[in-house]
């Protein structure tokens, strides 16, 4: 049976008990870090703290990397794209396009490297993951099943407890952090009458051949479901699918756990009559009756409880007995369960406090936005059963997801147990603009983590200078300065991706005319994924932060500005992206951040009292920028345009009335660029 | 009490406008370009009391300068008050007394009759406001008394009670625009009122006035005073002054202060309505007629010259008004029906006619901002003018473009220079240009590989590189650390620069002979054109720290300016020869072939290369773009000597010796050539108005305070008039002629708000919800119709909304105004 390989490997309760005990008795191996699972998580944290130098320990219980990639997905082609081509050089703009590689220095670590195939295998999969970590050299101990884990109170440990591991030898382990990166690998299960009939994804036959005209019922709606459907679509009888909700299609919901359209192959059938069918009831109403001929009836659990217990499986009431046009009312060859996976709490010990979520069922265990257990400090999940956060919103669940989450928490810890704060790039405030739209432009972190990490910047007093952090786990914004070690006194940005506020959901119609928006003005209604400034002027506080208003990611800021969506993601439109977001961050900071030439700033230099931070940061500093001849033409040119307009001294003489500025601004007139160049000469 | 009323007669009115009649008629026929004559037949034409202007110049002087120019513009606007314009050139034959010497002491006068009356040295008379101003306020003496304190002006105001009225103003300076309104007013209404004119601001404030900085114009009611003790009553023109402003102000000052009437106020006209003021009526019976009477006088001296005041009897109207009204308010648009207002506080009817005409100006506003500067438009130059460059085609082929596989190679290959930026960033796009530029001039000269990788495309390379900010400019020399380029992102420096480099830091001289030849620029003469000063440092043997520090500095200095180090056994022949005590630096100025020597005892790293870098600053330089930001972080004010063209070496030569003499230790002089730095006209565009001839010396007192002072242009540039000079500044003698704006730089345009556009976005949904569904069923028989029209009602809050102005302090303030807006809607 296929079950047992993702079964526990581990023995009864009573032998647990007994190693639990064990540990007392000699000084166990400490480490600083224990890792749980080498899968894509675990190989990616082991990763980051071999970068840092930590002491780490990775166990897993096969003997290589990736062991449910060794079985799963059960039709070998993984649904995460390997997109090799994009017609851009730049690295970290294609790794939103990669969602299969973990994040590393080595360019050679790079899925595209091992599959030509844009759905690849997934034994290529198993195969890269084995790479990554012997490439890397990775500190894994391979066939260690870790069967029991609990917490031993220490005063001198850095969060006041160890996490002491036993293995299946009964070796045992202490460690001050524990990440927990071993993934959903229990089957989802539903109990009702009949289910000991039904096979499951994880065990049903692969090979069409046994399906030949056979009517197939398979319960569940989701990838895993659809999936198996497409392997035996053209020699069943016809399938139906059965699932509580309506299914959810991933390109309306944009969310990549939902139904993809690689797998919906009978949708189309379906809707094109070809006898194959989706319904939707709640599983656990219903019973499978197994009649005498093998054959499976659909019924309800109702009428199996009104009849006696000796009664045969023939005589017990069927629904087309009262109504006679019962969808389900052919008897199935075949009940597949295509259900899903939980998280596996089995082997955590109480004393943890490793709960499941109440929120998206029990397949999670209940964590915090920064992946630290509710339960106990120094436990971190990791991965996809880190996916409670972001369930169902964004990539979290996901190799292309958790890769940055594992990163946003890598830092965390090293800012709380070695003070080695959240890295983050100091900058003069002229490079403000700048710094946001390269990271706009290019970053994967926020494009595939979006509504999740953010990144952020500190502005610094006067706003002179800045601190740009990548990736931060917004919901942690609150508890920024404890977490990062970085201070927000002086006001803060935060750059999040978002797609539109209705645009995404099952019962979306995700073509509908004038979905796109053009006008910069009308950029806060942009649909497609686009960045979206937030700006505070105080860092908001952990009430504001969990009673923001709905369907907001975050607080209502002071300000926002949301770049206009773009078809090709490429945010560098001189006007449409790059103007409106200046005159934002400006307008926030109350500044003038406009670039000019050495010849400007000289003027300014001699003719006024204050200069522009370009020209303060530049100029000033022997490092203006000097105009070209062809350059200069044109300044002469946009210069040319309002010259004719009288000169500017009597509106010098209005314009030092008090609060006389709006009219000012208005008997400047509409005109190019060196108008209000201008403008701000006559102003002053 | 009747007649005090009445603060002018009709008659008056009528006398102005017949004079202004005869005036035009009058002189209407006479030519209005400048009139050319020798001085004989200028003198033959000046008739007894009619006043003319003449300008005497030199026969061989220049046809056109800019106060001829000015000068001809004069002479329409002066014949207008019966004034002749003449140039009179002064030929050899006919010498007059008016006929200057040299040929830039040419002077104006100004003849009544053949009297003299006046002689204007030709700066004054600036541009034709000037020229008028002056001819009028010459030629209006008696009329126009100048006052310098509050005692003249109460003298005048004593002498005046029970007589005649008043009109005083204040303006910045004589011959401005302001004067010249004033003045031409003066003539006009010179007999019937006495004008008083002041350019002193502690006068205008002991009156009482508030923001003093601007012309003022009062209306001094002296003529009701009988009581002497009593003071006249005054009404401050509210407009900006110009002769229309000043003339309509006179003229609602000269009309009733309050009239009765007894007609339909639909029908009533008095000189206000035309004049485009309202009219206020206040309604009036027969039993409260004393009272009522008694408000109105109050409202109108409250709304003088602002609306008109009427007393409306109501028992001998014919009309029917509402009954509880009280008062009666009249637009001044032709066609806008009376409101019937019951007001009963006298300020709620001064508000009343203050806010309508708020309302005016708001909606004025409002429009303009339609038509405002559109936040659209780019106003960043360099990314406009980046932008407008974009099509055409740069050789980019003469550097190298590196990638992420060919960075290390590159770089490690061979001695390289690399530009980091990103193709999106203007400033990057602007300085690759020069960059380029620099590829052309090297074409095939440089040992140094001219390459560029753009960081839009290979950030990992850049960020491995350690370049966050664009564009960054790094040289990568086999064997030594990469080094960032630090000087001004021009073709200029980064080219010298990149020449400098071809030597090391610093240049280890291993003679006597071969020092002699670096400190005369022989051994690097190709390189001295690039760095006018070399340094060399000079130790014995055994000063290991010393030498470290220098060469430490010298390092630090690369690119910038020319080092070497000299530490042989017989460094003592050349301290000797030099002066100089062990250890030394030498500093060879090439320009002036001079070497100086600087003892360097305990002189750590940072101190040599301030030392060097403050002796690159030369005593009298000429300020360019480029070189400004090392003397402007002298922190001193700047003496500068605006040039058009070279320096006349007798000005440097006078300021020169200034400066050895220490008279300017606490400044920073220096000139500016217009040729080679166009910008500098920007400058003096900005210290003067008008702009006076060249050469201009300037004093500005950048960092404290801001005050420009100019040294008279009368004056000649030499050592003893600058020295007065700068002994009168230095005791507060002198005026400054402006003083530079301190505004911070504020965000130029406002931003979209679109915080207020989402929130009014959610209000419009809650609100519209029920009106939405009834058009649905409206419009259900027609699918498509109702998909328009819901995508109309989706449209709207956007177009409506596009909320462009954003207070930041009234945050939500903002955001409730726009809830309301919404609920009106």
């Amino acid at each position: 049976m296929g079950l047992s390989a993702v079964a526990p490997l581990w023995g009864p309760p009573g032998l647990l008990l007994a190693i639990a005990l064990h540990p007392a008795l000699s000084v166990p191996p400490r480490r600083d870090y224990c890792v749980l699972g080498a899968g894509p998580a675990g190989l990616q944290m082991a990763y980051f703290l071999q970068r840092a130098g930590r002491d780490y320990e990775v166990f897993e219980r096969s003997p290589r990397p990736g062991s449910f990639f060794t079985r799963y997905p059960r039709h070998r082609k993984l649904i995460s794209i390997n997109k090799r081509y994009t017609g851009k050089a730049n690295a970290e703009f294609n790794l939103r396009h990669d969602w299969n590689s973990l994040l590393s220095h080595d360019p050679r670590l790079l899925f595209r490297h091992y599959s030509r195939a844009y759905f690849p295998d997934a034994r290529d999969m198993v195969r890269y993951l084995g790479d990554f970590a012997d490439t890397l050299g990775l500190r894994i101990q391979y066939n260690t099943t870790i069967a029991h884990v609990t917490l031993d109170k220490d005063r001198r440990a850095w969060n006041g407890h160890y996490f002491i591991l036993t293995d299946q030898k009964g070796q045992v382990h202490q460690c001050s952090v524990l990440l927990v990166a071993t993934g959903l690998s229990v089957p989802n299960q539903v109990d009702f009458p009949g289910s000991e009939n039904v096979e499951g994804y994880e065990s049903v036959s692969i090979d069409p051949e046994d399906f030949i005209g056979q009517n197939v019922l398979i319960l569940g709606r989701g990838n895993s479901a659809f999936e198996t459907a497409e392997n035996i679509l053209g020699v069943t009888n016809f399938i139906h699918m059965l699932s509580r909700s309506r299914v959810r299609l991933s390109w309306a919901t944009h969310y990549v756990g939902d139904l993809r359209a690689i797998n919906n192959g009978l949708l189309d059938t379906y809707q094109l009559k070809s006898l194959d069918g989706l319904l939707e009831s709640d599983l656990r109403d219903l019973a499978i009756l197994k009649d005498s001929k093998g054959k499976f009836h659909v019924t309800l659990k109702f009428f199996l409880e009104e009849a006696s217990t000796n009664q045969s499986a023939d005589a017990i009431t069927l629904p087309q007995d009262d109504n006679d046009n019962f969808a389900m009312r052919v008897p199935y060859d075949r009940v597949i369960r295509c259900l899903g996976w939980n998280f596996d709490f089995s082997i955590f010990n109480k004393s943890l406090r490793l709960n499941s979520g109440n929120a998206f069922g029990k397949k999670y265990p209940l964590i915090r936005a920064s992946y630290e257990s509710k339960g106990s400090r120094g436990l971190f999940i990791l991965g996809t059963a880190s996916h409670s956060v972001d369930y169902r919103k964004s990539a979290g669940g996901f190799i292309h997801g958790f890769r940055y989450t594992v990163r946003a928490v890598h830092r965390l810890l090293e800012h709380r147990h070695h003070s080695v704060a959240w890295p983050a790039t100091e900058l003069p405030i002229t490079q403000l603009t700048s710094s946001i739209l390269r990271r706009v432009n290019e970053a994967s972190g926020l494009y595939q983590m979006f509504g999740v990490l953010a990144d952020v910047i500190l502005l610094k007093e006067n706003a002179m200078a800045f601190e740009y952090l990548e990736e931060f786990p917004i919901q942690m914004l609150a508890q920024l300065e404890t977490l990062t070690g970085r201070k927000a006194r002086h006001g803060l940005f935060v750059i999040n991706m978002e797609y539109g506020r209705n645009f995404s959901g099952p019962d979306k119609d995700v073509f509908f005319d004038d979905r796109s928006v053009g006008h910069t003005e009308d950029a806060w209604q942009s649909n497609f994924l686009h960045p979206v400034i937030y700006y505070y002027r105080y860092l908001p506080t952990e009430q504001e932060v969990r009673f923001r208003p709905a369907h907001w990611p975050l607080p209502r800021p002071t300000a926002i500005h949301h770049i206009v969506e773009d078809f090709l993601t490429d945010w560098t439109a001189p006007i449409g992206h790059i103007l409106p977001l200046r005159r934002f961050l400006e307008n926030c900071l109350d500044t003038d951040l406009r670039s000019f030439y050495a010849e400007s700033c000289f003027l300014f230099a001699l003719t006024r009292q204050k200069l522009p931070p370009f020209c303060q940061q530049g100029y000033l500093r022997m490092q203006g920028l000097m105009s070209t001849e062809s350059l200069w033409q044109h300044r002469v040119e946009t210069r040319l345009l309002r010259d004719d307009a009288p000169a500017g001294r009597d509106l010098a003489d209005s314009s030092q009335q008090p609060g006389d500025q709006e009219l000012l601004g208005a008997s400047l007139a509409p005109g190019p660029l060196a108008q209000s160049l201008d403008s701000n000469k006559e102003e002053l | 009490m009747q007649l005090q009323l009445m603060m002018s007669s009709g008659f008056n009115v009528f006398r102005v406008g017949i004079s202004f009649v005869i005036m035009c008629s009058f002189y209407m026929p006479t030519v209005d370009s400048l009139l050319e004559l020798s001085p004989q037949k200028y003198f033959s034409t000046l008739q007894p009391g009619k006043a003319s202007l003449a300008y005497f110049c030199q026969a061989d002087s220049p046809r056109t300068s800019v106060f001829l120019e000015e000068l001809n513009g004069a002479v329409r606007p002066l014949q207008d008050y019966g004034i002749s314009v003449a140039k009179v050139n002064c030929v050899k034959e006919e010498i007059s007394r008016y006929c200057g010497k040299e040929k830039d002491l040419m002077k104006a006068y100004l003849f009544k009759g053949n009297v003299l009356l006046r002689e204007f040295p030709t700066d004054t008379l600036f541009d034709v406001n000037a020229i008028v101003a002056h001819v009028l306020f010459a030629l209006l003496f008696n009329e126009v008394k100048y006052i310098t304190n509050l005692e003249d002006l109460q003298n005048i105001e004593n002498a005046l009670k029970g007589k005649a009225n008043i009109i005083f103003s204040y303006v910045r300076a004589i011959g401005i625009p302001e004067h010249r309104a004033v003045m031409e007013a003066a003539f006009v209404y010179g007999t019937t009122y006495q004008f008083v004119l002041t350019t002193e601001i502690a006068l205008l404030e002991s009156i009482g006035s508030e923001d003093v900085e601007y012309a003022h114009l009062y209306f001094f009611h002296c003529k009701l005073v009988l009581d002497l003790t009593q003071q006249c009553r005054r009404t401050l023109m509210e407009q900006p002054l110009t002769t229309l402003n000043i003339h309509l102000f006179i003229k609602t000052m000269k009309a009733p202060l309050l009239t009765e009437v007894a007609e339909d106020p639909q029908q009533v006209s008095t000189v206000h309505l035309q004049l485009g003021l309202p009219l206020v009526f206040i309604v009036s019976q027969q039993a409260t007629y004393e009272a009522d009477r008694r408000t109105a006088e109050w409202v109108a001296w409250r709304l003088l010259g602002k609306a008109g005041v009427l007393l409306l009897l109501r028992d001998s109207l014919e009309v029917n008004i509402p009954q509880h009204a009280n008062v009666v308010f009249k637009r001044a648009e032709k066609g806008v029906p009376v409101e019937f207002l019951v007001l009963h506080d006298v300020d709620l009817i001064i508000s009343h006619v203050e806010h309508s005409m708020h309302i005016e100006e708001i909606q004025e506003d409002e429009d303009d901002d339609m038509e405002g500067p559109d936040i659209d438009v780019q106003d960043d130059e360099v990314a406009e003018t980046v932008f407008r460059d974009r099509k055409r085609k740069l050789p980019l082929e003469l550097t190298v473009e590196l990638t992420e596989e060919t960075f290390n190679a590159t770089v490690m290959a061979s001695d390289s220079i690399v530009l980091f930026y990103a193709g999106w960033q203007a400033v990057s796009m602007a300085f690759l240009q020069s960059y380029i530029d620099v590829a052309v001039k090297l074409k095939g000269t440089s040992t140094m590989l001219l390459t560029r990788i753009n960081c839009a495309d290979w950030s990992d390379v850049c960020t491995k590189q350690n370049v966050t900010e664009f564009p960054i400019v790094k040289m990568y020399k086999k064997g030594e650390n990469p080094v960032s380029y630090a000087g001004m992102l021009g073709t200029k420096d980064l080219l010298k620069f990149i020449q400098l480099n071809r030597i090391s830091y610093p240049v280890n001289i291993t003679s006597i002979q071969e020092a002699e030849e670096y400190l005369s620029g022989e051994l690097y003469k190709d390189l001295i054109s690039y760095s006018s000063v070399s340094v060399l440092g000079l130790f014995s043997p055994t000063m290991t720290t010393a030498k470290e520090d220098f060469s430490e500095a010298g390092n630090y200095l690369k690119g910038y300016v020319i080092t070497g180090i000299y530490s042989e056994e017989d460094v003592l022949l050349l301290s000797n020869k030099y002066a100089a005590s062990l250890p030394a630096l030498l500093l060879a100025r090439h320009t002036e072939g001079k070497i100086e020597s600087i003892p360097l005892a305990n002189t750590h790293a940072e101190d040599i290369v301030q030392i060097v870098t403050d002796a690159l600053l030369e005593m009298f330089p000429e300020i360019t773009v480029e070189n400004l930001p090392s003397y402007f972080r002298l922190q001193k004010p700047l003496l500068i000597l605006f040039s058009d063209g070279s320096i006349n070496p007798q000005y440097k030569k006078a300021i020169l010796t200034l400066v050895k003499q220490k008279y300017l230790d606490s400044l920073t002089p220096c000139w500016l050539n217009l040729k080679n730095t166009p910008v500098g006209k920007g400058i003096l565009q900005a210290y003067f108005d008008p702009l006076p001839p060249l050469p201009l010396l300037v004093l500005v007192n950048l960092h404290s305070g801001g005050q420009v002072f100019a040294f008279p242009s009368d004056q000649a540039i030499i050592e003893e008039n600058l020295v007065l000079w700068l002994k009168k500044l230095e005791a507060g003698l002198e005026n400054h002629i402006t003083i530079l704006p301190a505004q911070e730089w504020k965000p130029p345009l406002p931003a979209y708000d679109f915080l207020s556009m989402m929130d009014a976005a959610t209000s419009q949904h809650s609100t519209r919800k029920i009106p939405q569904c009834m058009k649905e069923t409206d419009v259900q028989e027609n699918d498509k119709e109702q998909h328009e029209d819901k995508s109309a009602v989706r449209k709207e809050p956007i177009e409506t909304l596009r909320i462009k102005h954003w207070n930041r302090s009234n945050w939500f303030k903002e955001a409730e105004k726009s809830f309301r807006h919404d609920k009106e809607l």
